[in-house]
């Protein structure tokens, strides 16, 4: 009986500081929740969704203050990727946010800019370079098409280019053929 | 022609060769053509740098367009003549897009530039791999993989054997056929060299038993040398590389390896000869071998000048003997339909095939996977087609490369045996494409939030430094203010000190 005791009280301390120390140990900072929605989300940057960025709305997703549907360039594909991580049903893209786009960049007419840097301090992810009084221009390999630069510019020297595709970044689309008419009976 | 040592390797099959009908005549030189179209992008990696403008003269062998970065090539003009302009050209590429071309306009008098032979013998590895990097050869085999590349060694792996690949396992074309048959003393002396610069202790050459009169002429250019001639059956696809490695030693290429990591290097024979024209006779890589077969009505073997429009070539080779117009770039198994007969001749063309209702009947209608599993047998990688076939077609990616999607070489053998005759490949490429742009996007996405995040934390440091600046002006100003009492209240006591002094005097 007492042995019995001994045990369980044995077991409970030492399962006890093996749990004390991993909780020490192996903490984990931040919300892993959070870090996963941002996977997902594409990082536009562009507050389409109602937050300041995409790490603001996965943090609210993850609160369950935002809803999975409210990203315009994840599109349905993206909510659906929401949805599975959350666990909760599809729902389509909710368009009061806007709808999804074919992936653009944004271009400046540099014989029209003015160089105020209005759109600069705009720009989300430091695309956009260019200094006081001096000609802007966008760097195309970082422009997430989020358009936060087009209100601020004075002049509307900005427009947003659809990226086309060319020899590089051209897919294989998804195979069509035909199949067999059915023969009437 | 003797089978020895052979490791058969699963699968594979055997289509209808087609090849005696482009073996019937020698290979001709093509005349100059009237325009050249050299395309910036004719090989694995970055596209060249353009070195020359509009209205510049050009000379044969000079380089117009420069290797960029490791992963690259050079381009030089084919013959000497004016760059007449840079312009934006289909190019033969299964998407039919446009790609920045250069158009040179010839002067028909093929004046060579100096020509420099590379003093190879005297050159360490670091100097020949830039000097091969000047060369513009590329994989001439259709995988266009700078060859320079292939020179690098392993630090820890010594190469211990240089395999050259003579198999030309396709149906139709003959152009390796044709090469070895005529020019075997140039691929001996550049497989020699090769040997040499990859300090490989054996060679082998591997060529399928169809290619009688090819083995013949490499066996008499080889005579008195170490190089050993092995014959391997005809089968399809024996002329990939890890398939001929294994076929040759018995030694599978394990996954996400390289041959190279065995001690392995693979040339193509035409490559060889390249090579040997470049570092002995100072010739980079201006023309190519090419069959040209299928309905037209000489099917033959050409040696054309790259950039030169494929309709020139077709109508050389006495024209098209039907109306369909289709052209199929590569082979039957791998090839694709050039979108235009107006494109040029590129490093990769090695043939093009004029198809016709008669010779390729459109494909019959798909019907469901009767899961047969007949694809599984064909395939030399070993993997399950059936599998990747079901995951690729409801787009289940992730499930795709779970199941060693990219380890699959696009033969085309599982299409080949399918009774259903679903286009198994195609899928295959669908998801391969697509997994390989999804990754693109999520590494922009990755970028994008760096660099939004390194924002945000130098907006925040600059608002504190902001905040600090302010606070220290105030502190200044308080100091200022406290300074300003206590020199008012000093200059009040002196006042009043002054008035008492004054008023004691006037008393």
């Amino acid at each position: 009986m007492i042995t019995a005791i001994l045990v369980m009280i044995f077991l409970a301390v030492l399962l006890g500081l093996v749990l004390g120390y991993s909780a020490i140990k192996f903490k984990v900072d931040g919300d892993p929740m959070v870090a996963r929605i941002d996977a997902i989300l594409p990082q536009t940057q562009c507050g389409q969704c109602g937050y300041p960025g995409c790490k603001p709305y996965a943090t609210a997703i993850a609160k369950g203050e935002a809803d999975i549907n409210q990203c315009p360039p994840g599109g349905d594909t993206g909510a659906r990727a929401l949805a599975e991580l959350m666990g909760v049903e599809f729902k389509p893209l909710n368009e009061d946010h806007g709808i999804q786009k074919p992936k653009s960049v944004a271009l400046i007419d540099e014989a029209t800019c003015i160089g105020c840097t209005l759109c600069i301090q705009a720009c989300p992810v430091d695309a956009i370079l260019g200094a006081a009084k001096q000609m802007h221009t966008i760097i195309i390999s970082e422009c997430t098409g989020c358009e936060l630069c087009l209100p601020p510019c004075p002049v509307d020297c900005i427009s947003m280019e659809p990226v086309v595709e060319n020899s590089e970044s051209w897919k294989w689309k998804y195979p069509i053929y035909n199949i067999q008419k059915t023969q009437k009976a | 022609m003797q089978l020895k040592n052979i490791f058969k390797f699963n699968g594979g099959v055997h289509p209808n060769e087609n090849k005696k009908i482009s073996t019937r005549l020698p290979i001709t030189k093509l005349p100059i053509p009237k325009k050249i179209v050299l395309p910036l992008r004719q090989h694995v990696g970055h596209v060249a740098k353009l070195k020359v403008k509009p209205g510049d003269h050009v000379l044969k062998g000079q380089m117009i367009a420069e290797a960029d970065g490791n992963v690259s090539a050079s381009i030089h003009a084919p013959t000497s003549g004016k760059v007449l302009k840079i312009s934006e050209e289909i190019i033969p590429h299964p998407s039919g897009l446009a790609d920045f071309c250069v158009t040179i306009k010839p002067d028909f008098k093929d004046t060579w530039i100096e020509k420099k032979p590379i003093p190879w013998k005297k050159l360490d590895s670091a100097q020949l791999i830039r000097a091969l990097l000047q060369s513009g050869i590329v994989g001439l085999g259709g995988a266009v993989f700078p060859t320079h590349m292939k020179f690098k060694i392993n630090q820890n792996q010594a190469i211990n054997t240089l395999v050259i690949n003579a198999a030309e396992c396709e149906p139709f074309i003959t152009c390796d056929d044709m090469f070895m048959r005529e020019r075997a003393d140039e691929i001996i002396q550049g497989t020699l060299i090769s040997q040499t610069l990859l300090l490989a202790k054996e060679c082998v050459i591997g060529i399928e038993d169809n290619k009688v009169e090819a083995y013949e002429a490499l066996k008499k250019a080889a005579q008195g040398t170490s190089i050993q001639i092995k014959v391997v059956p005809t089968l399809y696809p024996s002329g990939d590389a890890k398939r001929l490695i294994y076929l040759l030693m018995g030694l599978e290429v394990p996954k996400e390896k390289r041959s190279i990591d065995l001690g392995i290097q693979v040339f193509n024979v035409a490559t060889v000869a390249a090579i040997y024209r470049y570092l002995e006779l100072g010739e980079p890589s201006i023309s190519r071998v090419i069959t040209i077969t299928g309905t037209v009505k000489t099917p033959r073997n050409y040696e054309v000048l790259f950039g030169t429009p494929l309709s020139e070539l077709i109508s050389d080779a006495g024209g098209s003997s039907n109306k369909t117009k289709k052209f199929i770039m590569g082979g039957p198994m791998m090839g694709f339909d050039l979108p235009s007969i107006h494109v040029p001749v590129t490093k990769a063309m090695n043939c093009v095939i004029e198809s016709s209702p008669e010779l390729f009947p459109a494909p019959k209608p798909v019907m469901p996977c009767i899961r047969c599993a007949r694809c599984a047998d064909a395939c030399p990688v070993s993997l399950q087609p059936q599998e990747l076939y079901w995951f690729s077609k409801s787009s289940q990616l992730e499930k795709a490369k779970d199941y060693n999607l990219f380890d699959c070489i696009e033969c085309g053998c599982c299409t080949y045996v399918c009774p259903s005759n679903i286009p198994l490949v195609q899928f295959y490429r669908y998801a391969k494409s697509e997994i390989i742009s999804q990754d693109k996007a999520k590494e922009a996405a990755d970028t994008a939030r760096e660099r939004n995040e390194f924002r945000l934390t130098r907006i925040e440091r600059e608002k504190k430094e902001r905040a600090e600046r302010h606070a220290q002006k105030a502190l200044g100003a308080q100091e200022q203010k406290a300074n300003d009492e206590k020199k008012s209240t000093i200059a009040a006591a002196m006042e009043r000190v002054k008035q008492t002094q004054q008023e004691n005097i006037k008393n």
